[in-house]
């Protein structure tokens, strides 16, 4: 397998954009990260999006894009799962690029979800829970990850204040990414490749990717994220690291029980302890493994197919030393958790700068 | 609107608490499978889920879907029946104050939601106090 790296990023502010289109986003976004790389020419695109079709009714959208690039002919594909998307386009431009099959892959996140209405846009998002046996009986996002939070609490003593600390922190970080804004919308890029360029390489070292049930009802543990246990294990492996040797990490806070439950299935802190964690700051900017030094998806915002990438630009500015005033100390080794619906899908990766 | 069919489909288990189980590890399944998950058997045969189990988890839900609008707040929780199978449903009959993890809960056939003024009526499952 050949080594792959991160060579450039691109990524625009994100919030309602009502103004500019999916595929305008799109353009302005991957001209940035071709820049930042010193490319002009691509082998192949892979585009993450949750749910073009019912955010803004468009389908086939990786030919779209390529069109709108001015990439045609080069192999385009979108790829989907929930708000793992992102990581999951990561995935395949990384596989792409180990196997030799091609030199430099665009990979994008993106998702327009201010095209809809509010209550289309929750059935959109809804569409990643199990519509026939959650959904059916009234369950929401936020409902689902709240049935987690309360047996989290119930069994491990986790507070509504622990809970609360993860809001905190990540506004707290976020407040310094010049990137974040609260209301959703983005464009994201980057692209990778093996080629040494003047930047410090940030190398791709471990890759996991797995799956669980969708529906929360069919899960042994309601509080254990296993899909997110798994695919961490796997990336711990190929890279030869293990949580102790990760500097920084960007992980789905999609609400702030999924922070606390995907620290433990990570092995960043033991099972039932991420309350304690956050409320001691060991995951704090300055702490012992800074989790979420962007603002996670709480104070960045989460434009659902978009948010895999981010995190990877996150990792990559960390590691290359150019994240400002949220810039980790000595950040070597960096490490990215994106995960769709409930828990269903989960993809990690893991950096390494050179 | 989905046709009536997606609907009609999954009239045994909503209504009648109709699944199946993997004759080999016995697992029982809601909804039901074609294939166990745990031993990979396609082997599988007819069962019902036990009507009567405790509750692990729940929430209020405040911001509901557009066709629960008229039933917000109501509270929603995963139960574990007396076999093991676990399910997610509405817990009615009780005030939100009495709702408590652990609670004994049993099954009732319900009318869930109406999609419109002339749509289908949906019918299911509740939780209600044993």
């Amino acid at each position: 397998m050949r080594e792959v790296a991160v060579i450039g990023t691109g990524m625009t502010k994100w919030g309602e954009l009502w103004e500019k289109s999916l595929r305008t986003i799109f353009v302005e976004t991957a001209l940035l990260a071709l820049k930042d790389a010193g490319v002009d020419k691509i082998d192949s695109m892979y585009v993450g999006s949750m749910s073009s079709g019912l955010f803004v009714g468009q389908e086939h959208i990786a030919s779209l894009l390529a069109d709108y690039l001015g990439q045609t002919p080069v192999p385009s594909a979108r790829v989907e799962t929930a708000c793992a998307s992102g990581g999951l386009a990561f995935k395949l431009g990384f596989m792409e690029v180990a196997s030799g099959m091609s030199d430099v892959v665009l990979v994008s996140g993106i998702e327009k979800m201010t095209d809809v209405n509010g209550h289309e846009a929750t059935f959109a998002l809804g569409t990643a829970a199990d519509q026939e046996y959650e959904g059916y009986h009234g369950i929401t996002f936020p409902g689902l990850y709240a049935l987690i939070a309360m047996a989290h609490m119930e069994k491990y003593g986790t507070t509504r204040e622990q809970l609360a600390m993860v809001a905190v922190k990540n506004h707290k970080n976020g407040a310094k990414n010049p990137l974040a804004q609260f209301p959703f919308e983005i464009t994201v890029d980057m692209v990778l490749n093996s080629v040494m360029v003047a930047k410090p390489v940030v190398k791709v070292v471990g890759m996991g990717h797995a799956t669980d049930t969708i529906a929360l009802s069919s899960r042994k543990d309601i509080t254990w994220l296993e899909a997110t246990y798994q695919a961490g294990k796997r990336a711990y492996e190929m890279a030869g690291k293990k949580p102790e040797d990760i500097d920084v990490i960007e992980v789905h806070d999609c609400f702030t029980i999924a922070e606390i439950c995907v620290m433990e299935a990570l092995g960043i802190v033991e099972k039932g302890k991420g309350g304690k964690a956050v409320e001691e700051g060991l995951t704090a900017l300055e702490g012992k493994i800074p989790v979420n030094a962007s603002g996670g998806l709480k104070s960045k915002g989460h434009p659902v197919g978009a948010t895999g990438v981010a995190q990877i630009i996150e990792i990559t500015k960390q590691l290359r030393g150019e994240s400002g005033e949220r810039q980790v100390e000595n950040a070597k080794v960096g490490m990215t958790q994106n995960m769709g619906g409930s828990g269903g899908s989960a993809v990690v990766h893991i950096f390494e700068k050179e | 609107m989905p046709t009536p069919s997606r609907y009609w489909r999954e009239i045994p288990q909503r209504y009648r608490f109709e699944t199946n189980q993997c004759t080999k590890c016995k697992v029982k399944f809601f909804p039901p499978r074609l294939i166990c998950p745990e031993c990979k058997n396609q082997d599988l045969q007819k069962a019902k889920i036990e009507e009567k189990g405790k509750l692990l988890t729940y929430t209020i839900i405040r911001v509901p879907p557009h066709q629960y609008v008229d039933q917000a707040p109501y509270a929603v929780g995963i139960v574990e029946l007396d076999d093991g199978v676990k399910l997610t449903g509405q817990v009615v009959d009780c005030d939100f104050d009495d709702i408590k993890i652990g609670m004994r809960l049993k099954l009732e056939f319900r009318k869930i939601y109406q999609e419109g003024d002339s749509g289908i009526l949906c019918y299911g499952y509740k939780f209600v106090p044993e």
